[in-house]
C-alpha cells in the first residue's frame, strides 16, 4: 500500500449534499420565477437580477478578501441565492445603483458584519430590500406595467394588494388564473405564484427544505383572511370568503417570502416546533400590516420581526427527544 | 409649541419616575460587600486564567479576604511576590512557592518519530487520544494538535511546524497550569523554573518498553538506567520503563546527558559537559541527520545523530529493534 | 411498514457481500485474544506462556459478573500474555496463541444435527450462555448473560431479535439469518426460555427480503414468534430505536434500560451463538466476519475463528489494494478505523470495510449554516449542532441539560452535515466527559449517605 491509512472518528460517510450543492439547488428553484418574470416584465428583469448577483458576489469577495481576511466562501454559492433573492424583491424600472446599494447593505451589512453564512440574524436579501424601501420610497414602489398588456386599467400601477388596500377595487380584482400566472405589476419574484409553487416543489424533492414553515406562513394567512372576511360580512357575499384568503397567499411576496425568504437556514428555527411557532408569526404579522399597517405589503417586515425572536425561539422550544414524555 | 411643552413635560415625569424607582430598587436590593475584595483584586493580574483554580480574579480575591489560613490559595501568575503583598495588605501569612515553568517532555519531533498513518477528524488532541494511539507508533507522546496551545491564555505557548511539537516561551508562561490540563496525553508538567530558562528534563513520557520505544521513536527514554546510576544527587529515578529527574534534587551537573543513548534527556540553557576524549567523532553537535529510510539496520548510528556522541557505548541492555513483527505500513 | 418514531438517514447500503454463503477461513497459524472484549471488567487469564490449550478450552475467566469468559480458537501452545497493540494501536493484553494441529476440547457438537429440545431452567441456560462466553456480536460486546438475567421487580414481556443489519456494506447477520435459521429460532425459543417472554419479534429491514422469507417459512411452526419487516432506514438496528420500530415503545433516557420498557433485544448472530452454546456446549470461538469495500476483488463472508490478524481477511478477500485509504473495523457509520491490521478479529467485529482514499477523506469542513438537517436527523431528538459547539466551549452544564448522555453516537449527524463539520467527533468527547462528570457527582455524594 503506498500512502498511511486514515484514521478518523466514526461515520466514515459524508453526505453529497455540501452547502454549496443546497445554494445551487436554491438558485435552481428560483428559475421557473425568473423565466415568468422575464416574460412578463422583458429584459430589464435580468438586468436588475445580473446586476444584483454580480454585486453580491463581489462586495462578498472584496469583503473577505480585504477586510475579514479570512476564507473566500463565495464558491458555495450563497452569494448567489441573496443576490437573486434581492432582485426578486425590486420592481424592473429600478435604476442600477440602487441596485447596487441593496446589494451593498445585504452582503456587507445585514451577513459579512455578522461572520458570514450562518451567522447573519436577518434576512441579508430582506434587509436590503428594507432599506431600499425606507430610503428610496419613489423608485421602489414604482412598479411597471406587464408588457403583454393593459389588462389592469384598474391598477393602474399599483401592485394589487395597494388597490385593493386603498379600496380602489376588490379583492376579486384579478382572476385565479391572473394571480398564478403574474399577469399583474409588482416586484420580479413575487409575480409568478405558480413558477414559484415548481420552485417549492423542486426543494421539497432535493430536500432542501422541508415543508412546515411555508405551509404555515400560507395556511396562518389564508386563515387570518377567512375570519376578516367572515367579520367583513362574509356570510352576505359567500364569494367573500375564498376571494380575501386566495387573494392574500397569491399575490403580493407572500408565496416567494415563505418559500424562499422564511426557510433561509440561518434566520429560521432550528427544529419542526419551532418553525411552525416562526411560520405562525409570520402569517399573523403579515397580515397585520397587510390589512391595518401603512404598508400594502407586510411579508419582508414579518420575516425581519420573526428572525429576530429566533435565538429565542431556538433555546426554548426544544426538539422532541427520544423516550421523553 | 403646545406639542414641543407637552413633549418634554411627559419625558421629564418619565426621567423622575425612573428615578425614584431606580433608587428604591437599587435600596432594596444592595449587597454588602467587603471593599477589600475590589483592593485585593486589582493587586491580582487580572488575568483570569483559573490557575488558582477559582473562576477568575475576584472569586480568588474574595476566597483570600473571606478565608483565615491563605496558606493554601496561590496566584501561579503572579507567583510570590505578590501573594506576599496581598497577605501584607490583608494581614495574613502567605503561601510561598517557587517559580515553576510549563515543560513538554516529548522530544518526538516529525523527524525522530514518523507518522505511521493520518489523522482526519476534528483538529483536536481530546478527540485524537479518545480514539486511538494518535498518528504515531508512540502511545504516550505529544499528539501535535495543539489542545495545549488553544488552553493557554498567555501566548506562551505555540506549535513548532518543523518539530510538530509545542514550545513553551518560558518568559511569557505564567505556570498556571491550563495547558497542563488540556493535554489528554499529559505530557506537560509544571517544573521548577531556574535563573536564566536552564533546565534539564527527560523529554519522553513513554512507559513502553525500550524495543517498543526505539521501533516509534528515536528520541524516546528506554528506560536503560544509565543516567540513574551518574546522577550524583539521587534526582533520578527510573519506573515503568522510564527515567524522570526530580526538579528539587537536580543540580544541573549535566552529567545525565552525555550519558543517555537516545538523547532523551534535553539540555536547555547551557552548554553540555565536554565529551569524553574517548570518541575520535566530531566535536561540535552534527546538524540533525536526515530519517533515512535504513534507520533499522543500524539504530545505533541514528541515535548518535543526538548532540551526544555515543560511539563507544554498550547496546543498550534492551533494545531489539528487528524481534517484533514490522510494522505494516514498510 | 414499521420502523422509528423520529430522525435516522439512508446511506448508500452497498452490501456487497449478501449473495455471497458464509465460507470457512482456514486455521490461523498464530492468534491474539485480547481479554477485554467486551464491555465490563477484562477477563483474567487462565493461562500462561508455555502451557499447551486445546479449540474450545478456557483460557481467561469473566473477571466480575459483568465480564465475559474467553476460550481458545486453536489448538496449540501459549507464547505470550502480554500488551500488543489492538487495532486503534493501543496496548491491550492479549494472550498468543501458536497453533499446533486442530484438536479439540470435550463436550463440544460440531456436527450440524438440528437440536430442538431444550429442557434446561433459566438458571442453566443463562449459565451455559455465561460459561460460553457470549457477548453481543453486532458490535456492542455487552455480555449476553447479563442482559438476560432480569433485575428484580421488572418483567421482560417480549425478547426482539435484531437481524436489522442497518450498517451500509455489513452481511454477516444477513447470510447467518439465511443459512442458519433454523438454529437461530431454535435461539430464539431457548432466549424467551431464558427470560421467561412469551413473545419474540425477529425485526428484519426490507432490504433483506430473501432472509424475511426463509425465517417467516420457519417461524410459522413455532409459537409466538414474529417476523417484522421494517423499513430501511439507519441507526434501525440501534437497541432503542428497534424497540421503538417494533413495539412502539420509547425507552426513556438513560439510566434507564430497555428492560424498563419489558423488552430484551438480541442480535442475530447472538443467537445464533446462544444456539450452539446451549444445544451444542460449542463456546464462542468463531464468527461470521464480512470482508467488505468497493475496492476489494472479492467481498465475501467468512466463518474466522476468533484472534485471527485483520490481515489474513483482508488477504483471503484479494489483498488490499493499491488505493486504500482507510479500513474499518465495523461497518461505515459506527465502525473503527483501524491503523495496526495485524490487530485480531474479536467477538464484536462483524465486518472489515476497506475504503479508497478517495471515500475514505473527508470532505474539508465549513462553518455551520444553521440548516438544522442534524436535528432532524438525530434519532434521539437532540440537537447535535449545539452539542457541538457547547462542548467545544467546554460549557458542560449546557450539554448535559441538553441530554448530550442520551446520544447514541450513530453518526446521523455528522454524515448528514453539508458543511463537513466533524459534530459527532464533538459530541462523543463531551458525552466522556459527561458521563465522568457525573460519575464524579455520585461517587461524591455517595460517602455523604
Amino acid at each position: 500500500m503506498a500512502n498511511k491509512l486514515i484514521v478518523a472518528p466514526a461515520p466514515h460517510v459524508q453526505t453529497s449534499q455540501s452547502t454549496a450543492h443546497i445554494m445551487r439547488d436554491v438558485v435552481i428553484a428560483l428559475l421557473p420565477a425568473l423565466v415568468v418574470s422575464t416574460i412578463v416584465f422583458g429584459v430589464d428583469v435580468l438586468r436588475v437580477t445580473a446586476i444584483s448577483v454580480a454585486a453580491c458576489v463581489v462586495f462578498e469577495f472584496l469583503i473577505q478578501k480585504y477586510v475579514v481576511r479570512g476564507p473566500l466562501t463565495i464558491s458555495n454559492w450563497s452569494a448567489v441565492v441573496t443576490g437573486v433573492l434581492l432582485a426578486f424583491n425590486l420592481p424592473a424600472s429600478i435604476p442600477w445603483w440602487i441596485v447596487l446599494i441593496g446589494a451593498f447593505v445585504a452582503i456587507a451589512i445585514a451577513k459579512m458584519t455578522f461572520g458570514g453564512l450562518g451567522k447573519n440574524p436577518f434576512n441579508p436579501a430582506l434587509v436590503g430590500r428594507v432599506f431600499l424601501l425606507v430610503a428610496y420610497p419613489v423608485q421602489m414602489t414604482t412598479w411597471p406595467m406587464p408588457v403583454s398588456g393593459g389588462a389592469f386599467d384598474a391598477l393602474s400601477g399599483a401592485t394589487p394588494l395597494a388597490a385593493v388596500k386603498h379600496g380602489a377595487v376588490g379583492p376579486d380584482v384579478l382572476g385565479v388564473q391572473d394571480l398564478l400566472l403574474g399577469n399583474m405589476p409588482g416586484s420580479l419574484g413575487e409575480v409568478a405564484a405558480l413558477a414559484l409553487l415548481v420552485g417549492f416543489v423542486y426543494l421539497l424533492w432535493r430536500r432542501v427544505i422541508t415543508w412546515h414553515i411555508p405551509v404555515t406562513i400560507l395556511v396562518t394567512m389564508a386563515l387570518f383572511a377567512f375570519f376578516v372576511a367572515l367579520g367583513k360580512g362574509g356570510m352576505q357575499t359567500p364569494a367573500l370568503l375564498w376571494q380575501l384568503p386566495l387573494f392574500h397567499v397569491l399575490a403580493g411576496g407572500a408565496i416567494l417570502g415563505s418559500v424562499f425568504m422564511a426557510t433561509d437556514y440561518s434566520t429560521s428555527p432550528m427544529t419542526v416546533r419551532g418553525g411552525v411557532i416562526f411560520g405562525i408569526g409570520i402569517g399573523v404579522i403579515t397580515m397585520l400590516i397587510r390589512l391595518w399597517g401603512a404598508y400594502p405589503e407586510g411579508m419582508s417586515f414579518a420575516i425581519l420581526l420573526m428572525n429576530a425572536c429566533v435565538p429565542l425561539i431556538n433555546k426554548y422550544v426544544k426538539p422532541k427527544r427520544f423516550g421523553v414524555k | 409649541m403646545e406639542v414641543l411643552l407637552y413633549t418634554i413635560l411627559t419625558l421629564c415625569v418619565l426621567g423622575v419616575l425612573a428615578a425614584v424607582i431606580l433608587y428604591f430598587v437599587a435600596q432594596k436590593f444592595r449587597v454588602e460587600e467587603d471593599p477589600r475584595i475590589d483592593e485585593v483584586e486589582k493587586m491580582l493580574p487580572g488575568a483570569n486564567c483559573g490557575g488558582c483554580g477559582f473562576a477568575g480574579c475576584r472569586g480568588m480575591a474574595d476566597a483570600l479576604v473571606k478565608r483565615d489560613d491563605i496558606s493554601e490559595l496561590f496566584c501561579p501568575v503572579g507567583g510570590s511576590d505578590c501573594m506576599k503583598a496581598v497577605a501584607a495588605y490583608l494581614g495574613k501569612a502567605a503561601a510561598e512557592k517557587q517559580p515553576e515553568v510549563a515543560t513538554v517532555r516529548c522530544g518526538g519531533t516529525c523527524e525522530k518519530r514518523p507518522r505511521t498513518n493520518e489523522f482526519n477528524g476534528a483538529k483536536s488532541c481530546a478527540v485524537a487520544a479518545s480514539l486511538y494511539v494518535g498518528e504515531t507508533g508512540c502511545a504516550f507522546g505529544c499528539l501535535g494538535f495543539g489542545d495545549c496551545v488553544a488552553a493557554c491564555a498567555f501566548d506562551a505557548i505555540h506549535m513548532n511546524p518543523q518539530t510538530g511539537l509545542p514550545e513553551v516561551d518560558p518568559d511569557k508562561c505564567t505556570a498556571c497550569g491550563a495547558c497542563v490540563k488540556a493535554c489528554p496525553k499529559m505530557v506537560i508538567e509544571l517544573r521548577k523554573k531556574w535563573p536564566k530558562n536552564r533546565a534539564v528534563y527527560v523529554s519522553c513520557v513513554s512507559k513502553d518498553k525500550g524495543a517498543v520505544v526505539m521501533k516509534a521513536c528515536k528520541a524516546g527514554c528506554i528506560g536503560c538506567g544509565k543516567c540513574e546510576k551518574v546522577c550524583a544527587f539521587g534526582a533520578i529515578t527510573i519506573a515503568n520503563n522510564l527515567a524522570y529527574i526530580d526538579p528539587q534534587k537536580c543540580k544541573l551537573c549535566r552529567k545525565c546527558v552525555n550519558e543517555c543513548p537516545t538523547g532523551a534527556i534535553k539540555l536547555v540553557g547551557m552548554d553540555p559537559l565536554p565529551k569524553e576524549p574517548k570518541a575520535p567523532a566530531a566535536p561540535k553537535a552534527a546538524p540533525a541527520e536526515k530519517a533515512a529510510p535504513a534507520a533499522k539496520e543500524t539504530p545505533k548510528a541514528t541515535q548518535a545523530a543526538a548532540p551526544v556522541e555515543k560511539a563507544a557505548a554498550a547496546p543498550a541492555p534492551k533494545a531489539a529493534p528487528a524481534a517484533k513483527e514490522p510494522n505494516h505500513e514498510s | 411498514m414499521k420502523t422509528f418514531p423520529m430522525g435516522g438517514v439512508h446511506p448508500s447500503e452497498n452490501k456487497l457481500s449478501s449473495a455471497r454463503a458464509i465460507e470457512v477461513l482456514p486455521l490461523p497459524e498464530v492468534v491474539n485474544i485480547p481479554l477485554a472484549q467486551h464491555i465490563g471488567a477484562p477477563a483474567v487469564a487462565k493461562v500462561a506462556k508455555g502451557d499447551k490449550v486445546l479449540t474450545g478450552q478456557l483460557i481467561a475467566e469473566a473477571g466480575s459478573f459483568m465480564s465475559a469468559n474467553i476460550h481458545s480458537p486453536i489448538s496449540g501452545t501459549v507464547t505470550a500474555v502480554d500488551l500488543v497493540p489492538n487495532g486503534q494501536g493501543l496496548r491491550q493484553m492479549m494472550i498468543t496463541i501458536k497453533r499446533e494441529g486442530d484438536d479439540w476440547a470435550e463436550g463440544i457438537d460440531r456436527s450440524a444435527t438440528l437440536v430442538k429440545e431444550c429442557n434446561l431452567s433459566a438458571q442453566e441456560i443463562i449459565a451455559r450462555i455465561k460459561a460460553a462466553g457470549i457477548v453481543g456480536m453486532g458490535g456492542a460486546t455487552f455480555p449476553t448473560h447479563v442482559k438476560l438475567s432480569i433485575p428484580a421487580g421488572k418483567k421482560a414481556e417480549c425478547v426482539i431479535i435484531n437481524g436489522v443489519e442497518c450498517e451500509p456494506y455489513l452481511t454477516s447477520d444477513h447470510r447467518t439469518m439465511l443459512e442458519h435459521g433454523e438454529e437461530l429460532v431454535v435461539g430464539v425459543t431457548i432466549l424467551m426460555k431464558a427470560v421467561g417472554g412469551e413473545k419474540a419479534y425477529i425485526g428484519i429491514e426490507n432490504n433483506k427480503p430473501d432472509a424475511i422469507a426463509h425465517l417467516s417459512k420457519i417461524v410459522a411452526a413455532y409459537k409466538g414468534i414474529e417476523v417484522v419487516p421494517l423499513k430501511v432506514r439507519y441507526p434501525q438496528g440501534g437497541e432503542k430505536q428497534l424497540i421503538a420500530a417494533v413495539t412502539g415503545r420509547q425507552v426513556p433516557p438513560p439510566p434507564a434500560l430497555p428492560i424498563d420498557v419489558g423488552a430484551v433485544v438480541c442480535n442475530a448472530s447472538t443467537t445464533f451463538a446462544v444456539y450452539q452454546a446451549v444445544q451444542k456446549g460449542m463456546p464462542l470461538i468463531q464468527r461470521v466476519v464480512t470482508i467488505t469495500g468497493k475496492s476489494l476483488k472479492e467481498p465475501k463472508n467468512l466463518l474466522t475463528r476468533m484472534g485471527t490478524p485483520v490481515s489474513t481477511l483482508i488477504a483471503a478477500a484479494g489483498g488490499l489494494p493499491e488505493n486504500t485509504g482507510k479500513v474499518i473495523n465495523g461497518g461505515p457509520m459506527m465502525g473503527r478505523a483501524m491503523v495496526n491490521l495485524d490487530s485480531p478479529v474479536t467477538k464484536g467485529c462483524s465486518g472489515i470495510t476497506v475504503m479508497s482514499e478517495h471515500d475514505a477523506r473527508r470532505h474539508e469542513a465549513s462553518q455551520c449554516i444553521k440548516c438544522a438537517k442534524c436535528v432532524a436527523a438525530c434519532p434521539m431528538g437532540l440537537e447535535p449542532y449545539y452539542l457541538s459547539k457547547m462542548t467545544q466551549k467546554k460549557n458542560w452544564d449546557e450539554v448535559e441539560a441538553r441530554m448530550i448522555t442520551s446520544c447514541i453516537e450513530c453518526g446521523c449527524c455528522q454524515s448528514t452535515c453539508p458543511a463537513y463539520l466533524p459534530l459527532l467527533d464533538w459530541i462523543r468527547l463531551g458525552k466522556q466527559t459527561t458521563m465522568g462528570r457525573i460519575r464524579a457527582r455520585a461517587a461524591a455524594a455517595a460517602p455523604r449517605k
